[in-house]
């Protein structure tokens, strides 16, 4: 199987990485470059616990290759808290109590900051559909999206 | 064989991933190696069925972005042209399609979640040639024209001849599709999706109606409609009978049910995991007969 290294910027950070056709964004971040914040769900693009930023844009990473990625500008959990402060996203999901075992937590704020970044102040009906794809067992939802809810808020 | 529970492993089995700078050379290493080799664009499809071990090619060609295929234009005298990488969110933000083709966005917008959207594509749902595919209706209603790189250079196909069975379509060895083209649509059409899922949003159709109606003094009612139905046979099927009945007869009620009853009769739907045959036949006359009522009022104003 071919191998191709490629460059792309993780959190900020250039990466230069050498990786199998058949590897995942995913796998990429977790396993070469141990970003295990981007957690690993349902490895079919329906869960969304392994969303991602690729060039501003959420994505399933279980869903793009690693060989696609060169050249891309990839945030993840890890790149959402600048010096020392946390995202409003993660300090409103804190807050609000919308964190129970945590694993869907990570996709979720990605999926957030993106609504947000493109829509600052969004509907209850459009944190809603932003937030289709990622699935939560535990919280029941209310309490995420009074987050977002908050987040939006608090920054206008 | 293929395990036929899905188990959530992240890797996908080896292949050779390749990118070529240009449709001829695509097209070219598609063709030497039929039957072996998939074109790539947003993934969303070749990755699951990859997983499930339902597909197992030994090279996926990457065809994003090459000559022109990232390109949406719109031109008022001659309709729009979506290239294949462009991604549905871009189809949905886009705002000419918002004002010259809404049922088109409407529709995409019924696809899994804004994530998956950042990769999918409305080339990528024609090419799966699902009978669910979403997007497929609102593109068999404005009549749309893909457009094709082969080992013989480009040609063009009208959408309504594409499909020939589950995932099967006249694509041959070497084929790429680069570009799904709309005419300028009617004057003062309407036109609605209704998708019947097993929850509100998210997930794929039981049974989807797309339906679009435009007045027209050269048909006896007065108008015309185009209808197309999602997950009721081997292919997106367009109910001949049922646009013949809306186009000939005064627009009643009594005629919506009567083409309703037609659209059922045509389809042929199995049953499966999320609706039973006669399920689905039951919910494609009713939804039918919505969507063509709302588009029905929407027309008389």
């Amino acid at each position: 199987m071919a191998f191709h290294r490629i460059t792309l910027t993780v959190n900020g950070d250039t990466e230069l990485v050498d990786v199998p056709s058949n590897m995942t964004l995913l796998q990429m971040l977790r396993e070469k470059l141990v970003l295990t914040g981007t957690k690993n769900g349902c490895a079919a693009g329906e869960c969304g616990a392994c969303t991602v930023l690729m060039n501003g844009e959420p994505v399933n990473s279980c869903m793009v290759l690693a060989v696609e990625c060169d050249g891309a500008e990839v945030t993840t959990i890890e790149g959402l808290a600048h010096a020392g402060h946390l995202d409003p996203v993660q300090q409103a999901i804190i807050e609000q109590g919308g964190v129970q075992c945590g694993f869907c937590t990570p996709g979720i704020l990605m999926s957030a900051r993106a609504l947000l970044d493109r829509n600052p102040n969004p509907s209850d009906y459009e944190i809603r559909d932003a937030l289709v794809g990622n699935l939560c067992r535990c919280t029941g939802y209310l309490r995420i999206i009074d987050a977002v809810k908050e987040a939006a808020t608090k920054a206008s | 064989m293929p395990d036929t529970v899905h188990t959530p492993t992240p890797g996908l089995p080896e292949f050779d991933y390749v990118k070529l700078t240009s449709l001829a050379a695509a097209s070219q290493f598609l063709a030497e190696h039929a039957g072996e080799a998939r074109p790539l664009m947003g993934g969303t499809d070749v990755f699951v069925r990859m997983r499930d071990g339902f597909w197992k090619d030994r090279f996926l060609v990457d065809v994003k972005g090459l000559d022109g295929m990232n390109d949406i234009i719109f031109d008022p005298a001659t309709g729009l042209t979506i290239g294949a990488s462009v991604n549905m969110n871009r189809v949905i933000a886009s705002p000419e399609v918002k004002q010259n083709y809404p049922v088109l966005a409407e529709a995409a917008h019924t696809v899994a979640s804004y994530q998956l959207r950042t990769r999918a594509t409305i080339v990528g749902n024609i090419c799966n040639a699902s009978p669910a595919g979403d997007t497929i209706g609102a593109c068999l209603v404005l009549d749309g024209t893909v457009r094709i790189h082969g080992v013989d250079g480009e040609r063009e196909e009208q959408l309504s001849a594409f499909f020939t069975g589950p995932g099967q379509t006249v694509l041959e060895p070497g084929d790429v599709v680069t570009a799904i083209n709309f005419p300028v649509p009617p004057e003062d059409y309407e036109a609605k999706y209704i998708k019947l899922g097993r929850n509100a949003i998210g997930d794929l159709a039981i049974v989807g109606v797309t339906a679009l109606g435009y007045p027209d003094e050269g048909a006896p009612s007065g108008y015309r409609f185009r209808l197309a139905l999602a997950s009721v046979a081997p292919i997106p099927l367009v109910p001949t009978q049922a646009e013949q009945i809306l186009a000939e007869k005064t627009i009643t009620e009594a005629t919506i049910a009567e083409a309703a009853v037609a659209a059922m009769d045509a389809c042929a739907p199995i049953d499966d995991v999320r609706g039973s045959a006669r399920y689905r036949r039951l919910m494609v006359r009713n939804l039918t007969r919505r969507a063509v009522t709302q588009v029905w009022e929407q027309l008389k104003g």
